[in-house]
């Protein structure tokens, strides 16, 4: 196991949240091994670790998707009808929310927002935004990317 | 003729495709140079570009990555130019967002070609007391939503004599629909850095964190950029002292944007906030005296301490002086950023400057979901602190959502909650339990099987829930369902008693019809249905049917629509 992923870190525990970031961004999720780490490394018990980590939205304790897409449930958003937005990818992907597809290929999130609000209803894949989406759109964006993933 | 393109490449220009437009041009345009900026704040008209000429600048709107839009451009055609409404110039009042989309973001020699860290300068010949004295004269209040008066917090963290004190900029926006606080990091992170510095100065603090949202890459990578900037020319070196300034990503917690959540999660560890006193400007961050600000805030303060108290507080009305930034989405043409003085009206905003049509619009939510539904016979309110207070609505950090008369208000109100409830960090038990049996009832309403017991419910506990909370998160939590009961009890009464949803919103409350009369019998809905709800002979099976709009998308006739009906029959 990489340790050697924590020691950029000083050892005062404010640096914590940053050192878990930089876990997952190197790593993609948070392992059981990881916590370990981690909790060695801030001297602090397991628990506080995991205590963090399941307070915070941003991290992930199982492996996500090769894409990661993100539906924006802000308000703007929802009142341009991102459930109904969610709700089509989630057949056409065949995942929930909060799910990985079996072979790792897509995960699906909603997020509360991403700060697009004047091009709702927005999503976004790895961080690319996609804004004003109808049905049509979203199947075109989404075909895209089944193509690629099936490279 | 032509000196210079600006193309806006804020996150909102980047989603609508400013990349490719940059890349674009890069390749194409050899002997101009091409610039890129922030936002300035019209959102709609995204991808944004400016083109600056001897004769002034020429905004072309929604262009695209082509030649057509290209040689239009060069050859400074008429297509997609982009006027500016009379209105957004007599109504706006732009001073903090000022070089917002019109400077490099990360070029300190424009902001310091625009008066930039002249206001540091005029500040460090002042003493601190000075300082906060004209803050106080200037009367700005936190720009955050809660509204206190910053020179009052900035004394309490300046009469700590000695030791470590701490700066925070509270740059966790997470209130879904504000997005005042990006435009201005990404646009102009070097005026919150020229804005924290002086609040340095006025109170003697050693560090400064900036609390960012890590949801916010790009005004996290403009603000670093603007910190190597200031410290490469020592401008974080005053009174003898060095600052030392660190941005510090969220992790996703909207609680985080209270106070001694913030604080907690500074330190590593959940953001649960704690009871006050002592206030954070007493013990803080590790035990340091702490003062935290909004992003915009900061950014008040170099436009208020460069005009000087007095004048800055010309603008506003008596109790809230200066400008604020707007966001302004939901249903209306000219989503963006806007700043204006205190004391507009809500109509003003809504339909002059949000050129919503008269008569389209139910409500507009203010203050995020934490705030409150205004509803449009009350829009010649004057937006500041008080007014929208006694409405049971709060200034907020600024996110305005104009609310469609298509809209449902009970369905926008079950949004807002199952938001909180979600957010809720656990704490207080009425937050925490409180918030979800309110959630569970207005699912009740929703989905047809409410009654007025339900709504008795609902209004007897949403103030317990504001009492027995100890943060701004629970004490707010209720306030949009509160706020929408007062004003829109009939769509609730129509909800319970006669089963019905005026804006066709609610699932269980409408049946999905196909109109024969229009109907091509094209054969698009039927095969686009996921559930196969739709027959042969196009008649929709509304026991087997989802609502889920596809067919009522696909339709090439419009032909499909929704109709009160669901549950009742």
């Amino acid at each position: 196991m990489p340790q050697n992923l924590l020691t950029i870190f000083d050892k005062d525990r404010s640096n914590l949240i940053k050192a878990i970031q930089h876990v997952q961004k190197e790593e993609g999720f948070i392992s059981n091994d990881q916590i370990i780490n981690l909790a060695d490394y801030f001297e602090i018990p397991l628990v506080d670790v995991e205590g963090v980590i399941t307070f915070y939205t941003q991290f992930k304790r199982t492996k996500p998707g090769k894409f990661i897409v993100h539906v924006c449930d802000g308000t703007a958003c929802h009142i341009k009808g991102s459930e109904r937005i969610a709700n089509w990818i989630s057949e056409i992907l065949g995942i929930a929310d909060g799910e990985t597809d079996a072979k790792g290929l897509f995960s699906l999130e909603t997020v509360a927002c991403l700060g697009c609000c004047s091009l709702a209803p927005v999503i976004a894949v790895n961080g690319k935004v996609y804004g004003n989406l109808d049905r049509k759109q979203l199947r075109k964006i989404l075909h895209t990317y089944q193509q690629e993933a099936k490279k | 003729m032509i000196n210079r393109i600006k193309i806006g490449t804020g996150s909102c220009g980047i989603a609508a495709g400013a990349d490719e437009v940059l890349t674009f041009f890069q390749s194409n345009i050899k002997d101009i140079d091409i610039v890129e900026v922030g936002c300035i704040g019209h959102c709609y008209a995204e991808p944004l570009v400016e083109v600056e000429t001897d004769n002034g600048s020429i905004f072309f709107s929604n262009v695209k990555a082509n030649d057509a839009s290209l040689q239009n451009i060069l050859e400074l055609g008429e297509k997609d130019r982009l006027t500016f409404s009379k209105v957004r110039k007599d109504k706006e009042l732009v001073k903090v967002s000022k070089l917002a989309g019109r400077i490099n973001p990360v070029s300190l020699e424009e902001y310091k070609a625009n008066h930039g860290y002249e206001a540091l300068t005029k500040a460090l010949e002042m003493t601190p007391t000075d300082v906060v004295d004209q803050v106080k004269i200037g009367g700005l209040r936190g720009r955050g939503g809660g509204g206190f008066p910053t020179a009052m917090k900035w004394s309490f963290l300046a009469k700590h004599e000695t030791g470590e004190k701490v700066l925070i900029c509270n740059a966790d926006e997470g209130d879904p629909g504000a997005f005042m606080d990006r435009s201005l990091m990404e646009s102009i992170p070097h005026l919150v850095m020229e804005g924290m510095l002086i609040a340095a100065h006025a109170t003697g603090a050693t560090q400064i964190f900036i609390y960012a949202r890590a949801e916010y890459p790009l005004a996290i990578r403009n603000l670093k950029i603007a910190i190597e900037q200031l410290q490469n020319e020592k401008l974080h070196i005053m009174d003898g002292r060095e600052i030392q300034i660190v941005v510090k990503e969220g992790a996703g917690a909207f609680v985080c944007g209270e106070e001694t959540a913030m604080i907690h999660s500074l330190e590593g560890y959940r953001g649960i906030p704690r009871f006050r006193p002592p206030f954070p400007t007493d013990s803080g961050y590790k035990g340091y005296p702490s003062l935290i600000n909004n992003v915009e805030t900061f950014a008040s303060v170099p436009v208020l301490i460069r005009e000087g108290g007095e004048e800055y507080a010309k603008v506003g009305t008596e109790g809230s002086k200066g400008t604020k930034l707007f966001a302004l989405a939901g249903d209306l043409a000219f989503s963006g950023i806007i700043e204006v003085p205190m004391g507009i009206t809500i109509g003003e905003v809504v339909y002059e400057l949000g050129g919503a049509e008269k008569g389209s619009v139910k409500a507009v939510q203010i203050g995020g979901p934490s705030g409150g539904c205004i509803p449009e016979e009350h829009f010649d309110t004057p937006i500041d602190y008080d007014s929208l207070g006694k409405l049971g609505a709060i200034m907020g950090s600024g996110g305005l959502i104009v609310i469609g008369k298509q809209r449902c208000i009970v369905e926008t109100a079950r949004y807002f909650l199952d938001f909180t409830s979600r957010e809720s960090c656990g704490k207080c038990t009425f937050c925490r339990v409180g918030n979800i049996r309110l959630l569970e009832r207005l699912e009740k309403i929703t989905s047809g099987n409410g009654s007025e017991q339900d709504l008795a419910f609902l209004e007897d506990m949403g103030p317990k829930i504001i009492k027995g909370s100890l943060c701004g998160l629970g004490k707010s939590a209720p306030n949009p369902v509160l706020s929408t009961l007062r004003f829109f009890r009939d769509e609730y009464l129509e909800h319970v008693n006669d089963k019905k949803c005026r804006a066709l919103e609610c699932k269980n409350l409408v049946n999905v019809e196909i109109d024969k009369e229009i109907c091509i019998e094209c054969g698009a809905c039927i095969k686009t249905c996921p559930v196969n709800a739709i027959s042969d002979d196009y008649v929709v099976d509304n026991t087997v049917c989802t609502r889920c709009n596809s067919c009522i998308e696909i339709c090439p006739k419009k032909c499909i629509s929704r109709t009160l009906g669901g549950n009742n029959e």
